[in-house]
């Protein structure tokens, strides 16, 4: 049986660029048909951009890859249309176990909070991810939106100029010149188009390599999160397991430094790991084995002129807390309205810069995060392994000791404090609503709150009155008009209000917060979304 | 925000000093240095306000002010 990643989703075929005399010139190009790059394509073609995806190869994903994806992703994958299939076909769980040396130290409930829409996380083979995009953007073809995904197109130089780029691309029936207005660079951790551009990508190297394996097993391990630290089959080192869909369970090895990778990845030498781990009768097929050495590294900028990178080429992080792909979502979710602005003449090019500004305090922030899951997971010196030792001892029998061991906090959105298109909070409101936050969901009814609040600028009224629109410099901004009635469970008031009585909020088309008060007040609001738009 | 206690606080401090030495008695190296980190980290949770725990990470530094 083909796997899904083994047979071609967007095989070649010619396109009228290449029997052109001069080149065609694109809105926008996007390097790399990963999830990234296909969600930036997806959402700028929702807006009506047009927008062409060219990708080297012609074929999801080739193994599983990123496989945990977050609640914020699946609600950005809602709002381009594509999030239902991944929610229904991924594994969500709750329970997670922490092994320590022979014994487990302990078991706990994520017990995710209520009343949204989306779980916390699944776990999801990218290749279905990708693939579930590629089904969307054949939709989004069919209704006649301007996309189009070009298989087999392999970026071989890159021209930059003021207001364009010029792109040499090898097909199989030879090479051929196109031009874009804008580029997204979206090709990954090794990024091709940052080598092009001979640009930097600074950060740490750990010394430390991890074997990922993801086998095919009919075992009765419950869909649980289970780490080991130090245990007798990987001794001195770590482990994970995890579930997949299809019965494909995710199993990191820690193997240490001084390890020849080709030979580790061989069947031969993976097989009676993996059996020490799981047990000598276990049956497994190999679906895929990668080794990936930890590493958290950024670019200075994103954004250079005409050229944007996003994800993996923007930003790489050790992968325990699943922030590599989720924080690519989260780039474009960023990027594509604010490009959509300037391309329709509604925001100066100076609104981009926002884009790295805010990426950049994102993936700081994803960094920081994954170098200290890296240091508790393999400590550095001897004392940070005997703190970490006395940890992991003690919360076998103190509760207090547990949310010190760090085997990777999950993704959550980032918070854009001090944003510059943020205004000052004037709302005595919860913090976690606060200018610069991600909107959390809520529920009203048989309905939520994101949905309402998708694509576009949004003014939120709750229990309070405002018009139904404005403009503001070519900037529309609609009304969503709620009441804390609206929500039984009263989590719109706890995460909105707060001890608020009402409050109206500005939320930008990536469903953030611009601004909030307690009320409509014109010239506020208008000075707000000027800031938003980059005009402040 | 509350100030780290530096001036003496322990009640009966002798048989504080004493007890801690007992609860090492006979222990190898690796053993003491596990235990003198679990205490470390029963007292900071004990304590847990952040800004004393910072101003106790510096006072044990011995670097001056």
């Amino acid at each position: 049986m083909n796997k899904i990643f083994e047979v071609p989703l967007y095989a070649y075929t010619r396109s009228p660029d290449q029997d052109v005399p001069a080149p065609v010139r694109h809105k926008v190009i996007v390097i790399g048909a990963g999830p990234i790059g296909l969600a930036a394509a997806i959402d700028l073609a929702q807006q009506g951009i047009e927008v062409v995806v060219l990708d080297d190869n012609d074929k999801v994903s080739f193994g599983s890859r990123a496989i945990c994806f977050a609640k914020r992703t699946l609600e950005i994958a809602d709002r381009l249309g594509g999030g239902r299939p991944m929610v229904d076909k991924g594994v969500q769980w709750n329970v997670g176990k922490v092994f320590f040396d022979e014994r487990q130290v302990y078991e706990f409930n994520l017990l995710p909070e209520e009343g949204h829409a989306n779980p916390a996380f699944i776990n999801l083979q990218q290749y279905y991810f990708e693939q579930f995009m590629v089904d969307r953007v054949r939709e989004l073809q069919e209704q006649g939106a301007p996309i189009e995904i070009r298989g087999r197109n392999k970026v071989e130089a890159i021209g930059t100029h003021e207001d364009h780029v010029k792109l040499e691309v090898e097909t199989p029936e030879g090479s051929y010149t196109v031009e874009a207005d804008w580029l997204i660079a979206c090709d990954g951790a090794g990024s091709p188009t940052r080598r092009m551009l001979g640009l930097d990508f600074v950060g740490r190297v750990f010394e430390d390599n991890f074997l990922i394996a993801d086998v095919i097993m009919d075992a009765d391990f419950p869909t649980e999160r289970w780490f080991w630290f130090d245990p007798p089959f990987n001794k001195g080192q770590s482990a994970l397991l995890h579930k997949q869909p299809d019965g494909v369970w995710r199993i990191d090895l820690q193997l240490g430094w001084d390890i020849d990778k080709e030979r580790e990845k061989r069947p031969e030498n993976v097989i009676p790991r993996l059996k020490a781990m799981l047990g000598e009768d276990v049956q497994f097929e190999l679906e895929w084995v990668s080794i990936y050495t930890f590493q958290c590294r950024r670019m200075e900028k994103f954004r250079h002129n005409r050229v944007i990178f996003a994800g993996d080429s923007a930003h790489q992080v050790s992968p325990f807390g699943a922030r590599g792909a989720n924080s690519g979502m989260q780039d474009t979710d960023n990027l594509c309205w604010k490009l959509k602005l300037v391309i329709d003449g509604k925001a100066s090019e100076s609104l981009l810069d926002s884009y790295d500004v805010e990426r950049v305090h994102g993936a700081d922030e994803n960094i920081l995060n994954s170098t200290r899951s890296t240091d508790f997971i393999t400590p550095k010196s001897q004392m940070s392994r005997i703190l970490r030792d006395a940890v992991l001892d003690l919360s076998e029998h103190h509760e207090f000791a547990r949310p010190l061991v760090n085997s990777g906090r999950l993704s959550v959105p980032c918070t854009y404090d001090g944003s510059p298109l943020n205004s000052a909070d004037a709302l005595d409101g919860p913090a976690r609503t606060r200018p610069g936050s991600p909107c959390p969901d809520a529920p009203l009814g048989n309905e939520f709150l994101l949905p309402k609040l998708a694509g576009k600028f949004t003014l939120l009224t709750i229990d309070a009155d405002a018009p139904d629109m404005i403009e503001e410099d070519g900037i529309e901004v609609t009304r969503l008009a709620l009441s804390v009635k609206d929500d039984p469970t009263l989590e719109l008031k706890r995460r909105y209000l707060g001890d608020a009585i009402s409050a109206v909020y500005l939320i930008r088309p990536d469903q953030h917060v611009a601004a909030r008060r307690d009320n409509y007040e014109d010239n506020a609001f208008r000075h707000a979304i000027r800031r938003a738009s980059g005009k402040e | 925000m509350s100030d780290l206690i530096l001036t003496p606080n322990i009640d009966d401090a002798d048989d504080f000093y004493a007890d801690l030495l007992a609860a090492h008695e006979g222990l190898e190296k690796a053993d003491s240095d596990a235990l003198n980190a679990r205490l470390v980290l029963v007292l900071a949770n004990h304590i847990g306000d952040r800004s004393v725990l910072t101003q106790a990470i510096r006072a044990a530094t011995l670097a001056d002010e």
